[in-house]
């Protein structure tokens, strides 16, 4: 390790972090922040700063959302933050050591505090046929379309719930793909209805979204809702795709099965910690407990975006300034009513755009039948282990989900549970009876990214 | 599986299995594979079925390749440089088809 201590480690390169290192180093402190893309942008922005010098004609079916990074990652740019790109955080212990890796070299981080902003990742959606190339998460095809301006050659059929979805139709529909359908799996508008009034005071989020399907509507694109018993079918590869609409039975052709469930907090690295941790029952996924200023509990690590719960892009950058005032009040750049002052807008407007979610997860439920999926559907994708494998675990007694992980292998392969620890404990609380804050997830266990044989030589 | 909408004025050249591979720069390998023709990536240690890129954000570990001869890389999160030689990678020997030959 270099005897170099930084004020404030960053990890990802999103809205929340790139916001959180703007402010932090106008508010004078030494900040460094680390992801493990090339460029700049997390999810949401991913690969703006190429698009908009190289594929500028791309914006335009991207919509004005994605355009809006602009201004996030030139002032980031702007700022005195430094930005270490191709670089995984695999390790960060309470004494805010970060263990980092790049280019085939691993190293130790010392940081005063640290701020994880690692965002999130879509829900697994285990359905029978989808571990088959072809069938992809709907978030995967986009990120292709932003970072490198490609689209499904042939035939291709979204489906699943939630915004996300509904974007990628309308960028699809934009950019000449052939979207053959966009298959909903369910949505709730009577229980959404009562969150209403939160959802026009967020601002625009409805007319967005209502933009969007009439885009849809406009390309051609049928809209089948209720959809259930999705299937997808192939050899070696996608072909098709089965399911049940409108009481009846229907296969569509397609060579890209895009799906989605929605996305969960990305919970990998504080988990690891471990920091606290509450389930979140309206998103169903865990999330880390803070208190309003993005703290943990534990000293000098704070979380701020997606990764502390499910609050979108604008949420996210004004969550990552707050925490980056809270930063610099604990390193005593500032005082406490300084911090309050400087973060005054940005809590105001977070709170409003936060005040969509209700609306959102009620509408867009995850399909429980996909969160607990019949016997015969692979739910480990690393391990190739089947729902009826892990209730089979359960009947031999196995409890929780570590205590299944051992029995059967779930959550041991390479993804280290983040395409199964969903699922795995969803099946167990449901066979169990319990509820999924009695059950738990996996312990997830450093290095959260595996090191390859090069880079543990390099660690001295 | 996927064309680009853009022809890149510029192109590199990498290897997959091999086989001269023209791909645009700030290409993912991901991308690059995807737009080969065979999405696949690797082969499942258990079954040896064939995996692509799923999620394309560094989480679901199907886009495993060998990178430069280091196995195992996420091919989602690495960038092509020109010369890059790319291999998919097979299912693993097992010690059970050890133990059956
Ligand atoms: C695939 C996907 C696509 C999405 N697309 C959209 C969209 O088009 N529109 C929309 O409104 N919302 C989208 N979302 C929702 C999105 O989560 C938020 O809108 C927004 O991106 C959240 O910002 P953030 O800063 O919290 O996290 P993110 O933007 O997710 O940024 C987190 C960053 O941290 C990095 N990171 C994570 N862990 C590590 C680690 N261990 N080491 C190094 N780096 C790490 C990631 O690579 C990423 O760059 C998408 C979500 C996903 C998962
Ligand atoms: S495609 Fe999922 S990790 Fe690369």
């Amino acid at each position: 390790m270099s005897g170099e201590i930084i004020d404030l480690a960053v990890i990802g390169a999103g809205p929340a972090g790139m916001a959180a290192a703007t402010v932090a180093a106008d508010l004078g402190l030494d900040v460094t922040v680390f992801d493990e893309n090339p460029a700049p942008g997390g999810q949401i922005y991913r690969g703006i700063e190429a698009v908009a010098t190289k594929r500028a004609s791309d914006l335009a079916m991207l919509g004005p959302a994605y355009e809006a990074g602009k201004t996030i990652v030139s002032a980031f740019r702007a700022s005195k933050a430094k930005h270490q790109p191709n670089t995984s955080v695999w390790l960060v212990q309470k004494d805010r050591q970060l263990g980092i890796a790049s280019g085939g070299r691993a190293s130790m981080v010392q940081a005063r505090r640290i701020l994880i902003a690692s965002g999130a990742q879509e829900r697994p959606v285990p359905i029978p046929g989808w571990t088959l190339p072809g069938v992809m998460l709907a978030g995967a095809t986009q990120g292709l379309l932003k970072s490198a301006g490609m689209v499904p050659s042939g035939p291709v059929v979204l489906a699943g719930n939630g915004p996300l979805l509904y974007q990628l139709g309308a960028q699809l529909a934009a950019a000449g793909a052939k979207v053959t359908a966009l298959l909903e799996t369910e949505a709730r508008y009577g229980a959404a209805l009562q969150h209403l009034p939160g959802a026009i005071a967020s601002g625009g989020y409805l007319a967005k979204g209502l933009g969007l399907i009439s885009a849809i509507r406009k390309a051609g694109v049928p809209i089948r809702r209720n959809v259930t018993g999705l299937k997808a079918i192939g050899k070696d590869h996608v072909e098709a795709v089965e399911f049940a609409a409108n009481g009846r039975a229907w296969r569509l052709d397609c060579e890209v099965l895009c799906l989605h469930q929605g996305v969960v907090s990305n919970a990998q690295l504080t988990l690891a910690i471990p920091a606290k941790h509450e389930w979140n029952e309206a998103q169903r996924c865990w999330r880390p407990v803070t208190d309003a200023w993005g703290n943990t509990d534990l000293e000098g690590i704070a979380v701020a975006g997606d990764c502390g719960g499910i609050g979108g892009a604008e949420a996210a950058a004004h969550a990552g300034r707050i925490a980056a005032c809270e930063a610099a009040r604990a390193l005593g750049k500032i005082d406490a009513p300084q911090r309050d002052t400087r973060a005054s807008g940005d809590r105001s407007a977070w709170e409003r755009h936060l005040r969509i979610r209700p609306f959102l997860d009620a509408l867009y439920p995850p399909s429980r039948a996909i969160a607990v999926p019949a016997d015969d559907v692979t739910l480990c994708r690393c391990e190739e282990v089947t729902a009826g494998e892990v209730r089979a675990a359960v009947r031999q007694g196995g409890t929780g989900p570590n205590q299944v992980k051992s029995f059967t292998r779930t959550g041991m392969g390479p993804c280290q549970g983040r395409m199964c620890a969903l699922t795995v404990s969803e099946v167990i609380a449901d066979q169990l009876g319990k509820s999924m804050a009695e059950v738990g997830t996996y312990r997830v266990r450093f290095p959260i990214k595996p090191l390859t044989v090069g880079e543990l030589a390099s660690l001295e | 599986m996927f064309r680009r909408l853009h022809t890149s004025s510029s192109t590199l050249t990498i290897t997959l299995d091999g086989v001269a591979l023209k791909v645009a720069p700030g290409d993912s390998v991901a991308a690059a594979v995807l737009a080969s023709g065979n999405p696949a990536c690797r082969q499942t240690p258990v079954t040896g079925s064939d995996r692509a890129p799923f999620c394309m954000m560094g989480a679901c570990f199907d886009c495993l390749v060998e990178i430069d001869g280091v196995p195992n890389r996420q091919a989602c999160l690495v960038e092509v440089r020109e010369g890059m030689q790319v291999r998919r990678q097979a299912r693993p020997t097992l010690v059970a088809d050890r133990l059956a030959s």
